[in-house]
Parts: C-alpha cells; structure tokens; sequence
C-alpha cells in the first residue's frame, strides 16, 4: 500500500498487522525500546524538519538579510507578495506547468502502461528504456542536453529542417521555452508508468474474459472495466505528480542559467524562491514565500482528496 | 454460462481474427520500438557527440561518427579550476555518507514503528507520513542560517548529516512495509532463544530486509548524485564543488561555445547514474511499483 493510502485510512482503522488483545500489554515493554530505535529520527524531526518550519514561519514576519538580526514587520512580506508582479508571474509559469506537463505525462504514463500490460514480449526490457529517463531526468547534464536539443542549432531543428520546418530557437523564445521544460517532464513518465503497472497487474483477469466472451470491444474493456479499478492508481500519481511538479527546479535553473529567462518565462516559483533567498539574501521574503507553496500544495491536495470521492472508486 | 459454452466462443473469436492475431503483436512490438528509440535519441546522440569534433555536433542529427575524438573529454576533464577527478570525488563521498546515513537511521526507525508497540506510534506515525510530502522549501531557509552557524558551508556536514536523522521518511515507509510482511514467528523464536530488541533487530530483521535495504541504497545514491538544490546553496568553494554543481559552472564558464566537452562532462556525470540503474533494476522497479517513490 501507497504512503496516501496509508494516511487516508490512519483514521478509520487500524494498521494491520496489530492485534487490540495484546497491545496493551507489551506497551510499557517496549517504549524505551522504541524511542530508542526512534531517537536518531526523532532529533532529526525536530532538529532538521519542525524547528526549521517553525523558524521559517517566523522570520516570514521579518525582514531578515542573514547580517542584522531579523527584525519583525508583521504581514508586510505577504502584503508585498500581493503586489510583486514577478512572483504573480512566477506562480502563472508554475501553474501553467503543473496543469500541461502532469496530466500529459500521466496519459502517456497510462497508455503505455497499458499496451506493455498486455503480456507484450520483451516488457522487461521496454519497461527499463521507459524508466530509464525518470532516473536521468533531474540531472544537470539532462537539462544541458535539453538546452542543445531546443537551441537554435539543436538536435530539434537538425531534424526538421529536412523535413521543411524553419528551426527557430525553442529555449530563447519566451513562447516556447516553457513548452520544452513541458516535453522534458513528459518525457520522464517512466516512474508512473510502474506505478500503473503495478496497479494493472492487481485487475483480475476473469473480468476481461468474461467481457470478452459478452464482445466487449477493446476500448469499452478499457472504458468500463480498466479506468474504473486504476482509478485509486491515476489518484496516487495524480497527487504524487502535482506535488513533484510544484517543486520542480533545476531543469528550469540549467536551462535558463539561473535566469528563469527568457524575459522570466521559466521562471519557476522555486527558481523565483531562490532568487530571492539565496540571490538576494532577502530571507524573510524567501519564508513567506516558502509558506505560501506549502499552502497552494495543501490547497491542492486537499481539493485532490475532496474530488477524489466523486471519481475514485474503491473496490472493496 | 458453463465452461464448455466459454471455451467454444473463446475458439470462435480467436478463429475468426486470425490475421489479425498474428498482426497485431507485430504492430504493437513496431510501435513500442519507435517509441524507446525517440526516446532514447537525445541520450545515444549526446553520448555520439561528445566523441565529435565541435564543428560537426551542429551538423549531424544522425548517429555516424566519422572520426573518433577523445579530445572533448581531455578538454573538459581539465576546463575548471580543478580537473574533473575532484568532483568525482567530493560527489562520491557525499553519495557514500548520504546511503550510510539512510541505510542506519532508516531501518532503526522503521524496526520501531513496524514491530515494536509504544505509547504515541500511531501519533508519530502519521507526522512521518505527512513528512515525505513537505516542500523542502519550507525549511530549507532557516536550515541554510542553522548550518552557516554552525560553519558548515562548504562542507558536506549540511548534505550528509541530516540522512544519519532519518531525514528522507519515505525510506522509513518503505522499510515499515517491508518488515510488515517478514513473519513475526521469526521475532518471537529469536526472543525464546534469548534475543533482545536489539539483538532481534541486527541478526533477524536487518539480514531479511536486504532487498528493502538495496532500493535505499541505489535510491539515495541516484537521488544524492542528481541532488543540485542544496549542493548548489551549501557548497560554493570550487575545491567543494560535487558534479552537479561543477557541470552548471561549466555552462556558465564557456557559455555556449564548447559543446562537444561539456556533453563529454555530462555524459561523465551520468554514467555512476547508468551504472546504478543497471545493476538495481530489479530493486528499482520493485520499489517504485510498492511505494510509488521515485
């Protein structure tokens, strides 16, 4: 089970594998154990993860240089993040990323999926040349690679040009240089797709038989039969994905050269925090903007989980 | 409908698309071939241009190499301030103390949660859970003025450090999965016999646990490799500087004009990657497909 799975059902029931009876017996038994085991996780949660949250909520009330001691200013960041047009532009960058390159990834994700599925000989290998790119696609030298591939005399342009098409700068225009961080991401759909895989795998064949045997087409099977039982599978990648894609980084950070260039078209919301922060050493700003992510990605998820009962379908 | 009514139409559709039986797999196999090949072109083709001249990269989409030039590596192996071997290095050990760090810490958290019954597990629990989704965004400011108290910067502390705290949570979540499907028969005969929790922990569950311990390894080692957010806010000293980092300098120190040995650096820095994924396939797919991480 998915780590969303386990945290959509830690409420109404209990993690397997523990028997009421004997709980509360063993309890007192095994506490210094366990906080022991814990300990090193436990520093870290706070030292390393709620400190540093609680810390950054704070100095997003300040203004803070790393110099001078931070130096309280109430809701001005935030305010000031109301009238800062790169970040509104930063935030549609963003959201036009997350809304073209995750669905798009996913469709490519799930169609492949589901021809591999189908006892293909030589899955194994498909499988591996599809993931491979997931692996890769983070890398520096990925997002060097792109930069050619998309550029004036790139690999792109070298292929069309045979083929009539004027090659143009993909990278330098502000029109389409999103477009390609868009077709890198897509391009990296191999981690989904074992995620469907996994998930078709789970669809008992009997169902496909037996709508075979009522002449089910291939499409109505896949319509009525596959879409419906992948559902809490396309959910998981769903918000898996969206979450990914909200931080995406150093694709747009290669490719633009720290820029989010040209004329701010790639610039991420991350690249802007960066910017910000480490550029400008402007870290109260940095911190406000740091929280407001964390509230679109928990506005997301949540609207994610809402909409989840309207189209998710358990089969249980 | 009785079994002999099912097999008869099964016989009857497989007789009547014949051809099309035969055809299809064909098409299918033609189809997925295209699909690896596209996208693995941008790959082989950088790898073929790096062992071309430079003047040649902006001509050729195809793949033929007509002479072979080992100059671009020679050249880009020694274009920085220090020669290529050095950020090998740095990056090396930063990949070893991150994978050390994941494999100890990891699996001692996820023994307590998976096995071990304690007042508040269901509490903790669930903050580890939410925990794998945080933006390290969030924390990363205040982590970066932590660190630079502390005289981290330009140190691996800030980059290794954390993994020895279990930092990376959804290892913690795969290895609980893990452990839960290891019989407890197993814990208990081990406590007959004399075994502590410790002792249960070391000779019983981490020798079972090797495949989960193996998908950590080669997660964390291509994670930390590819990592360049905090190797590039931690490690501003050339000396320091780990592949990531030292590959984005190139593109800024010989802007455009070197192509052929800054895809030789490239394909350089993604052969460790290369190598990982074709030894821990096995454990790759296998972890991805249980846990949905990636």
């Amino acid at each position: 089970m998915s780590a969303l799975g386990e945290l959509s059902t830690l409420g109404r029931n209990k993690p397997p594998g523990q028997k009421p009876g004997r709980a509360g017996k063993v309890k007192k038994r095994d506490n210094l154990a366990a906080y022991l085991f814990l300990s090193p996780w436990l520093v870290g949660l706070f030292v390393i993860t709620i400190g540093p949250m609680l810390a950054s909520l704070y100095l997003a009330f300040t203004d803070y240089n790393l110099i001078q001691a931070p130096e309280w200013i109430g809701f001005e960041n935030f305010t000031r993040m109301l009238s800062d047009q790169r970040l509104h532009n930063s935030l549609q960058v963003t959201f036009t990323y997350v809304f073209v390159s995750v669905p798009l990834q996913l469709a490519v994700a799930l169609l492949l999926a589901v021809v591999l599925d189908r006892g293909v000989r030589g899955m194994a290998f498909y499988r591996s040349i599809f993931y491979l790119p997931s692996l890769l696609g983070s890398s520096v030298a990925i997002a060097i690679l792109w930069k050619q591939v998309f550029g004036t005399e790139g690999l792109l342009n070298q292929v069309l040009a045979p083929l009539g098409f004027e090659g143009k700068g993909w990278i330098s225009d502000p029109s389409t240089a999103l477009g390609t961080l868009v077709v890198l991401n897509v391009w990296t759909f191999g981690a989904p797709m074992v995620i469907f895989l996994a998930g078709l795998r789970q669809i008992p064949a009997m169902y496909y038989e037996a709508a075979s045997v009522d002449g089910a087409s291939a499409f109505r099977r896949f319509r009525s039969i596959t879409l419906p039982l992948l559902t809490p599978i396309i959910f998981f990648n769903l918000v898996l994905q969206i979450i990914h894609a909200f931080q995406s980084f150093t694709q747009a950070f290669v490719v633009s050269g720290g820029t989010g260039g040209p004329s701010d078209s790639t610039m991420f919301y991350t690249l802007y925090l960066y910017d910000r922060g480490f550029g400008n050493f402007d870290m109260g700003y940095a911190s406000a903007m740091a929280w407001f992510l964390l509230v679109i990605i928990g506005v997301f998820t949540a609207i994610n989980f809402i909409a989840s009962k309207y189209w998710v379908f358990y089969d249980d | 409908m009785t079994t002999e009514t099912l097999r008869s139409a099964v016989v009857r559709r497989r007789a009547g698309t014949f051809g099309w039986t035969r055809i299809r797999p064909v098409l299918t196999h033609l189809a997925l071939a295209a699909g690896a090949l596209v996208m693995l072109y941008p790959l082989i083709w950088m790898v073929v241009s790096s062992l071309r001249p430079g003047n040649e990269i902006f001509r050729e989409p195809g793949l033929l190499v007509r002479d072979l030039e080992i100059g671009n590596y020679k050249v880009g192996w020694n274009a920085l301030s220090e020669p290529f071997t050095r950020y090998l290095l740095n990056s090396a050990v930063v990949v070893l103390g991150a994978v050390l760090g994941n494999l100890v810490s990891c699996s001692m958290a996820a023994y307590a949660f998976a096995r071990l019954e304690f007042t508040g597990k269901k509490f903790w629990f669930s903050i580890m859970l939410v925990t794998i989704m945080l933006p390290i965004h969030v924390v990363i400011v205040p982590q970066y003025i932590l660190f630079s108290q502390a005289g981290w910067i330009n140190t691996f502390l800030p980059l290794v450090v954390p993994k020895f705290l279990a930092t990376d949570a959804f290892f913690v979540f795969l290895m609980v999965q893990f452990i839960r499907g290891i019989p407890r028969e197993l814990d208990e005969a081990a406590r007959i016999d004399g075994c502590g929790r410790a002792g249960i922990f070391l000779r019983v569950i981490l020798p079972l646990m090797v495949p989960a311990l193996a998908t950590t390894t080669i997660f964390t080692f291509i994670w930390t490799w590819n990592d360049f957010f905090s190797q590039l806010i931690y490690l501003t000293d050339p000396k320091m500087y780990t592949v990531p980092v030292a590959l984005r300098s190139f593109v800024d120190a010989t802007a455009s004009t070197n192509w052929g040995s800054m895809f030789a650096m490239s394909v350089v820095s993604l052969v460790p990657v290369f190598l990982a994924f074709l030894f821990g396939q096995r454990f790759l797919i296998k972890g991805i497909a249980t846990t949905g991480i990636k």
